[in-house]
């Protein structure tokens, strides 16, 4: 079972088997050389191999997710596929995590920070920095403004709600615990995630 | 799941009741498939469709949606009538003999203490007698009359097979089959899993839904054990780590709870969280409450929450009302009242029961943030998209910054499956164009505020300024960072109790489990039940050793269960009052005289002697409850409500509506319709091919399901002249929706106290962005009012009509 060789290992040698003893048998020489070279290389051997976790229902189906550098250098999913060592799905995938590549890569991710002014009728780009900036001032301004501290009773309460946040379902642990420090740090009460729904 | 997916195997009948497994959790249902092969388990299902999921049952039987209490409480009776009850473990292990106030009742299909007026109840009555020693009494004869099972008798006694007929529309002989089945599960060597989703959540009673299923499985005794258990299949592949970590309005991590106004201070807060054991020596583990919440709050501010502050307890919020839920945010936004908004990778638009008033809603804020990976509806709900969305952006002043964030393939961290395993991913690649990631986006919101904070002051900095935020690059928290904080850290030398000199864990060190958390200030723990996910053993959720000596399904070694890598909650009732297992073939652990052994962490002290201490150490009792006190807002036994909108009165009753005690916003209940105008029941519904609003953006999947239907059936197809394959109109008194017409033998009339009702399926994946062709959801026609314990939106079960269309019919 626990055969330590990886599945891209295990081709570069089968290839390297194979030129070895039935080109090199045959005496091709030069040939083999002007051949190989427009041979294109395989995906696989530039490729690297990531566990992942489907993000979609609770199942939780383990995936190795394929990818490889494009023109601009930057790492791309060329290929994903259910993970045979995984307990639960055992290398099997749905209709839909058999086509997440396209989630991944599809044409309407979004690309740039975007912002829709007031009345406007479309989205213009707009800078990482003016956009958070633009979001830390109105939180600020808000919660200076509308901020409880105590109530009636003169009881201390600091509740934030004329700002509300409502958090995913498919964000990892980790962003959702710093999401929770962030949001229960100003006071916010109208924090909901989309198990409510 | 107090199971886990691959723990399915291991039983002999499978309900799915509440859900369609087949189509929206396929992968986890091959562990059915499994159990029917190798076992040769049986599978039921109940269900207004014929489902996929039905297409490979042993038994189908049809129900109407929003009546599956009445179904339930009906098999409970069946299951008293017909001895079908595992005597031994109802006995020892539920609180069956614990005795009741005189004062508790039922009538006319309410509990004792309704108040009309506030929509509430006095739940004072729905209580235990206690004796002066403070425990509860009991007659464990059960021949008291005010004994749990005697009243539970009492309740179920009206639910004949004939009354569920009359209430369901499920017919008698298919009531009577699936009930002979399950009563074969009241064998200690038998077991029965339940298995439900959204079909039981989404309705104003959907937790009695559930706990209606949960009694019946106590029952039979089959929680606790191997193939047994009650097992909701979480939507999404975080939605359980979301709620572990408490991201709700009244959450703290590891369902503690945020303090409301009647708790001022820290002792008031304290004082009704003592949970003093209710029977004599049991475990009533939340004891241990103010060691989880003084680290909570040293995780969250560190040296300022002192002992002297409160453990900084005014830093946290005092709510005012129960929960600020999505529901109450959305009416609050509607009424003017909330100015800025943020959506974290969620489609509220689409999401949201009643799309009109979002939409209304939405308009009303000055500033919408959303991020996500994909473009949403919710950021464009501004655009115009003709009938699809239907607004003129002229007359919309909100502003919208749509924030790109990275998606599963190019983030790191752990995601909590359904099974509560904790499971560690690595990134793949990275985000396209300037996407980045979640962590980045909030670490830079929040600095920036601190910042601003710093330099100018405002209203009560304290808790911004001193949030604790020791990440190596403060602008980039990092996964492992973030998991080691929710594990928890020793702040002093852990001692044990029993011998302070030996130190357990050693200051700065990660605590081995939240039992050597402490409530001095000398530990720090972000989320308890979380504690020993990231200890000095290492990262335990990148583990990835997937043998199973058990033979069980267990896979300890593979990732990380909460809690304390338990794989089977309440795995102590699997076996018997000697602590042998009941079931020798499927033996998870036994005591071997001294101690608890066996394949799973035992959930008890490894040492609590199996006559003595029972198995529900969550529960001051010890023992499990088919009596839920005043735990849930509308009532102790599940009872038989009808949805808010539905085709016929309420048997009991026939001046209730929906659930008595449900909170109904009055913009809300105006928009409430009735049967005479729409006279057919309507339920939403998930396809396989399909995962909400996100796979409309894949061309693939898109291609497999390109546009919106509807489903119906042949008669009501006939008796409204719609064509196979025809347009049609379906609206409700919220909202109106034009889709295909999916003409199936799958849907069939019901007859339901004499009327026959038919039943519109309605899928939920279309929107107006994405590869997919335009169309609408579920909840352009839903009403937005929730369950009233948890305000979850009713979904499943609500009042159409349909006519034909114009348009192109295309079969």
């Amino acid at each position: 079972m626990n055969i330590d060789l990886s599945r891209r290992g295990f081709l570069k040698l089968a290839g390297a088997g194979v030129a070895a003893t039935s080109l090199g048998a045959m005496g091709f020489g030069g040939a083999e050389a002007a051949e190989l070279a427009h041979v294109r290389k395989f995906k696989l051997a530039e490729t690297s191999e990531t566990r992942n976790t489907c993000p979609y229902c609770s199942v939780a189906c383990g995936v190795i997710i394929y990818a490889r550098a494009d023109e601009a250098g930057k790492r791309r999913v060329v290929h994903i596929e259910g993970d045979a060592d995984h307990p639960v799905n055992r290398g099997t995938l749905c209709p839909k995590g058999s086509a997440l590549k396209d989630f991944v890569n599809a044409e309407t991710r979004l690309t740039e920070p975007m912002i829709r002014r007031a009345g406007s009728d479309r989205f213009e780009p707009i800078s990482w920095d003016e956009a958070l900036d633009k979001i830390a001032r109105a939180i600020k301004d808000d919660r200076d403004a509308n901020l409880v501290t105590t109530n009636e009773a003169g009881v201390p309460v600091n509740r934030w709600s004329t700002t509300g946040f409502l958090a995913a379902s498919a964000t990892t642990n980790e962003t959702a615990w710093l999401t929770y420090k962030v949001v229960r740090s100003m006071g916010i009460v109208g924090f909901d995630n989309q198990a409510r729904v | 799941m107090t199971n886990s997916w691959t723990d399915i195997k291991n039983t002999d009948l499978v309900i799915v009741m509440g859900g369609n497994a087949a189509e929206a959790h396929p992968c986890g249902f091959k562990w059915v498939t499994e159990a029917k092969h190798h076992r040769g388990a049986k599978l039921i299902v109940v269900d207004p469709r014929f489902t996929r999921t039905a297409s490979v049952s042993d038994y189908y039987a049809p129900i109407r949606p929003g009546s599956d209490i009445a179904f339930l409480m009906g098999m409970i009776r069946w299951m008293i009538e017909n001895d079908k009850v595992q005597w031994s473990y109802v006995k020892a292990f539920t609180n069956a003999s614990l005795l009741v106030k005189e004062e508790f009742g039922w009538a006319d299909g309410l509990f004792t203490g309704y108040d009309e007026e506030k929509r509430d109840y006095d739940r004072s009555s729905w209580e235990y007698q206690l004796g002066e020693d403070g425990f509860a009494l009991t007659d464990p004869t059960l021949q008291h009359p005010r004994c749990v099972w005697n009243l539970l008798k009492a309740h179920v006694d009206v639910y004949t097979p004939e009354m569920v007929e009359r209430i369901c529309g499920t017919p008698k002989e298919r009531f009577l089959k699936i009930a002979e089945m399950i009563g074969e599960c009241s064998s200690p060597t038998k077991t029965m899993t339940s298995m439900y989703a959204l079909g039981w959540t989404q309705h104003a009673k959907g937790s009695q839904n559930i706990r209606g299923m949960a009694m019946l499985q106590l029952i039979l005794g089959n929680i606790g054990v191997p193939g047994g258990g009650m097992n909701a299949l979480r939507g999404h592949s975080n939605i359980q780590g979301l709620t572990d970590i408490g991201l709700m309005s009244n959450l703290i991590p590891g369902y503690l709870n945020i303090p409301t106004e009647k708790e001022p201070d820290w002792e008031t807060y304290m004082k009704s969280r003592q949970f003093k054991p209710l029977l004599p020596g049991q475990t009533s583990y939340w004891q241990n409450y103010s060691k989880f919440m003084v680290s909570f709050q040293k995780s969250m501010w560190g040296d300022a929450a002192t002992a002297e502050n409160d453990w900084a307890y005014h830093y946290l919020p005092k709510l005012d009302v129960p929960a600020y839920d999505m529901l109450r945010m959305f009416e609050l936004m509607d009424q003017g009242k909330v100015n800025l908004y943020f959506c974290q990778g969620f489609n509220p638009l689409l999401a949201l029961s009643n799309r009109g008033k979002n939409t209304s809603a939405l308009s009303k804020l000055k500033l919408l943030v959303v991020m996500d990976p994909l473009q949403t509806e919710t950021a464009r709900f501004w655009e115009n998209h003709g009938a699809f969305n239907d607004v003129d952006p002229a007359a919309i002043q909100t502003e919208v910054i749509e924030l790109p964030t990275s998606c599963f393939a190019e983030d790191e961290g752990a995601l909590v499956n359904s099974g509560r395993w904790l499971q560690w991913h690595w990134a793949a690649a990275e985000p396209p164009g300037q996407a980045r990631h979640d962590t980045w986006i909030m670490a830079q919101i929040f600095n920036r505020v601190r910042e601003l904070y710093a330099a100018e002051g405002g209203a009560f900095p304290d808790p911004i300024l001193n949030l604790t935020w020791p990440y190596a690059d403060p602008s980039t928290p990092m996964p492992d960072e973030l998991a080691r904080e929710m594990n928890g850290t020793a702040l002093a030398d852990v001692t044990d109790p029993a011998d302070p000199t030996k130190v357990l864990t050693a200051a700065g060190k990660q605590v081995t489990s939240f039992a050597e958390l402490r409530d001095d200030g000398s530990t720090a723990c972000g989320c308890w039940i979380y504690s020993g996910c990231f200890n000095e053993d290492g990262n335990n959720m990148a583990r990835r050793d997937n043998s199973d000596p058990s033979g069980l399904g267990v896979h300890s070694n593979w990732a990380w269960s909460w809690p304390l890598n338990r794989r089977t909650l309440y795995n102590r009732a699997s076996a018997d009052l000697d602590g042998k297992p009941w079931d020798p073939e499927r033996a998870l652990l036994s005591w071997n005289g001294e101690r608890w052994e066996g394949h799973d962490v035992p959930d008890i002290a490894p040492t609590a002697k199996p006559g003595e201490v029972m198995p529900f150490i969550m529960n001051p009792e010890g023992v499990s409850r088919l009596f839920s006190r005043g735990m849930m807002r509308d009532g102790p036994f599940p009872t038989h409500m009808e949805p808010f909108e539905s085709p016929v009165q309420n048997v009991f009753n026939d001046r209730m509506r929906g659930n008595p005690v449900a909170r109904m916003f009055e913009s809300d209940a105006a928009t409430l319709g009735t049967s005479d105008e729409f006279p057919f029941v309507a339920t939403s519904y998930r396809l396989t091919e399909h995962f909400h609003y996100w796979t409309k953006h894949n061309k693939v999947n898109a291609a497999m399901q390109p546009e919106f239907f509807v489903e119906i059936s042949e008669e009501l197809a006939v008796e409204k002249g719609i064509q196979r394959g025809g347009k049609v109109r379906v609206w409700s008194k919220r909202g109106e929706v034009w889709a295909k017409a999916l003409v199936t033998k799958r849907i069939k009339p019901l007859t339901c106290d004499g009327k026959t009702v038919h039943v519109v399926g309605i899928p939920l994946h279309w929107g107006f962005v994405g590869a997919a062709k335009k169309g609408w959801g579920p909840n352009s026609l839903t009403p937005a009012v929730g369950d009233a314990n948890i305000e979850t939106p009713e979904f499943k079960a609500f009042l159409v009509n349909i006519e034909p269309a114009t348009g192109e019919a295309l079969a």
